[in-house]
């Protein structure tokens, strides 16, 4: 997995409540498109004209949102479905960070486990930037709408000298700094998996056994 | 020792170990897989040189890109065939159990989980579907999870969760005739919304909860997540254990005998402590009917649709009104005598055996409008044989229904099923987001009956006075 310690980029505000991650990448994508190519197909419904071209109204197709490395999105952003798909998809896209005052629980954790930092912040302090980066879109200069993400100290500078701090849990933000494989970390625990499934065969037989097991 | 919840008890109980403040390492007795991306996960870690570690723990059935015309002998399209081609191979050499096509015990996989006597009281369940939270019902905590966690847990048996909050939602008082679990759950999505749940372990309770069947107890549990929760769970009770008796993978002899005994713990003590609390009065409750796109923009088949300055902010009022102009509706407007042009009866939260009985017991002797094309699709190959040895489907095709193969269909189109551009569809289904039954298809979620009701009058109706 990619190391997240320090980024910065172009942030775009995305103003919509309960973005699902069926708005993110239709499912008939996530049977078909390789992961590589998720990106192409993120937001489709609302970044490609049905032609396949790119509809010029979609902020994150217009200047100077094009370059987006960080999404500051609304309330419960990544909600509905547990394809993390989604995820590969604003990847692809060449997002590494979003930022909310709340995300859907199993986007939120399938963040993590692709190199990607989900940061909530207070629902004002979303807005604050969302409006920040709306006013200073006009002036198509990049360094006025790039921010700092610094997993490192968690924080997030701004051009506009407001500076936040947010929190990860410290599990997930090691696993991220050093870009750790979460099925290689555990399996340095599997004495105590053992141990349980030894424990758990004579405290709970009826879990193990069943029907196409020999007696 | 201090009351606990009972999410608590059986969180307990599967800690590995623990990792940090909340986090555990948490072992999982059932993994249950799926067509979509099931195969590829097993050949994923197959490539790194892991094993399915408990193969005999994991369980699979292809249920979202098959096709469900009758008749049916895989997907659609060659790419769908594939993939069930890929899940038959990957489970085959790891020696996962398949329900496979063809078998009397394919289906959707939060319908035969529960039917096969595989998701059971007191376990950990995943599964790469964000509806697993439906296994909840038997007292389980099930949970849905991305495809990193499933090669996670299919290397592992385990999974590193933090540990959620608890809240106590509680069904108090009786249902009024007419009015099913589907309507007592989006009254809840209404009132705390999509993300009321986020971060929390929901425990149903009451009355209302008491007096449901395993099968509307299923119907209930399923739309946790779309308030946000990963686990909703009810308290197993008589009702859970009859139900469970004699399945195929229920145990059996002693077995079960230490296991009901076991079972019989697994209730919140009194005094357990919740870290958030709600009350739903049933008696005032009626049948739900969504307006928009979301599954909290719902009300009461007897309401208007709100008022944009109803709206408790700026960012959800743009929500209602893209949501309005996607439907096609108004703000104020009535809900009821809407035209529609499709009916959806299925998906793993209302396509078990009792919703079609409900739902065939509104059609009996009727016809479907003329305008309205309408589906069955029962949850698995076993609600389809027991309903037509009951005759439903007969009641169903004399209606005008088409009666189909086991799959999840029109839910979300992922075989290529789909809802065509413009068109209404009343859905028994959970999700209503934009594009979700097909680009630009126009989505209702309501129960069986008011679906049953929809297709007849070609409009939506309350299915008590149709
Ligand atoms: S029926 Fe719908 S919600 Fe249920 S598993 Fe299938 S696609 Fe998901």
């Amino acid at each position: 997995m990619e190391k997240f310690e320090v980024f910065t980029a172009v942030a775009a505000p995305f103003v919509h409540a309960n973005v699902d991650t069926d708005r993110i990448i239709r499912i008939e994508r996530c049977a078909r498109v390789a992961r590589k190519d998720m990106g192409l197909w993120a937001f489709e419904a609302e970044r490609l004209m049905p032609d396949g071209t790119q509809n010029p109204d979609f902020i994150l197709n217009r200047d100077p949102f094009k370059s987006t490395g960080i999404l500051i999105a609304s309330e419960n952003f990544g909600c509905g479905s547990s394809r993390e798909m989604a995820v590969w998809a604003i990847a692809g896209m060449g997002i590494r960070c979003v930022i909310a005052p709340s995300f859907g629980e199993i986007f939120f954790g399938n963040c993590f486990q692709n190199g990607l930092l989900p940061i909530q912040l207070p629902h004002e302090d979303i807005t604050a930037i969302q409006t920040q980066l709306l006013n200073r879109a006009a002036t198509n200069d990049h360094q006025q709408i790039s921010l700092t993400v610094n997993l490192i100290q968690q924080t997030i500078v701004t051009p506009w000298r407001h500076d936040y701090s947010f929190h990860v849990d410290p599990l997930r933000r090691i696993s991220l700094l050093e870009g750790l494989d979460p099925i290689g970390l555990t399996l340095k625990s599997l004495p105590a998996i053992e141990a349980f499934e030894a424990q758990s065969k004579g405290r709970r037989p009826w879990i193990w056994t069943h029907p196409t097991l020999p007696a | 020792m201090t009351a606990r919840t009972l999410f608590e008890k059986v969180w307990s109980q599967h800690v590995v170990e623990n990792l940090a403040l909340d986090v555990d390492l948490l072992f999982i007795d059932r993994h249950l897989m799926h067509d979509l991306g099931g195969g590829d996960a097993i050949f994923q870690i197959r490539q790194r040189g892991l094993k399915v570690r408990q193969p005999n723990l994991t369980f699979a059935t292809p249920d979202h890109v098959v096709e469900t015309a009758p008749g049916r002998t895989g997907g659609i399209a060659p790419w769908a065939d594939d993939t069930i081609a890929l899940l038959r191979k990957q489970t085959h050499e790891s020696g996962i159990h398949l329900f496979d096509l063809g078998q009397n015990s394919q289906g959707i996989i939060h319908v035969i989980g529960p039917e096969q006597g595989i998701s059971l009281p007191g376990t950990t369940i995943v599964c790469g579907d964000s509806h697993t939270c439906t296994h909840g019902a038997m007292g389980a905590i099930a949970f849905g999870i991305g495809t990193t966690e499933v090669q996670h847990v299919l290397a592992t048996q385990t999974l590193q969760q933090k540990k959620p909050k608890t809240m106590r939602v509680e069904f108090a008082g009786k249902t009024p005739p007419g009015v099913a679990a589907k309507d007592m759950i989006l009254a809840l999505i209404g009132h705390i919304g999509t993300a009321g749940g986020t971060g929390y372990a929901i425990e149903y309770c009451g009355t209302a909860i008491e007096a449901l069947d395993m099968e509307s107890r299923l119907t209930l549990c399923n739309l946790s997540i779309e308030c946000g929760a990963k686990v909703g769970m009810i308290a197993p009770d008589q009702i859970t254990i009859d139900w469970l008796k004699d399945r195929p993978f229920s145990p059996k002899g002693d077995n079960w005998q230490s296991a009901i005994q076991y079972w019989s713990t697994l209730i919140s003590d009194s005094g357990a402590v919740f870290d958030k609390s709600v009350v739903i009065d049933c008696s005032k409750l009626s049948p739900y009917i969504t307006w928009g796109t979301s599954p909290e923009q719902v009300i009461s088949v007897t309401q208007t649709i709100p008022l944009l300055e109803e709206a408790g902010s700026s960012v959800q009022k743009q929500a209602w009104q893209d949501a309005l102009d996607y439907m096609g509706l108004q703000a104020g407007q009535q809900i009821i005598g809407t035209p529609i042009q499709r009916v959806f009866i299925g998906s793993c939260t209302n396509s078990r055996l009792n919703d079609l009985r409900l739902a065939a017991a509104v059609i009996q002797g009727r016809q479907v409008a003329n305008h309205v094309t309408a589906w069955v699709v029962p949850g698995s190959m076993q609600v389809k044989h027991q309903a037509e040895s009951e005759g439903l489907d007969q009641i169903f095709k004399t209606a005008g229904f088409e009666w189909r193969e086991p799959g999840c269909s029109l839910c979300v189109g992922a075989n290529g099923e789909l809802i065509a551009p413009g068109e209404r569809c009343v859905s028994t289904s959970n999700r209503n987001f934009t594009g979700r039954q097909g680009p630009g298809a126009r989505t209702h979620l309501a129960s069986p009956e008011m679906a049953a009701a929809a297709a007849l009058a070609g409009k939506i109706v309350d299915h008590r006075n149709f």
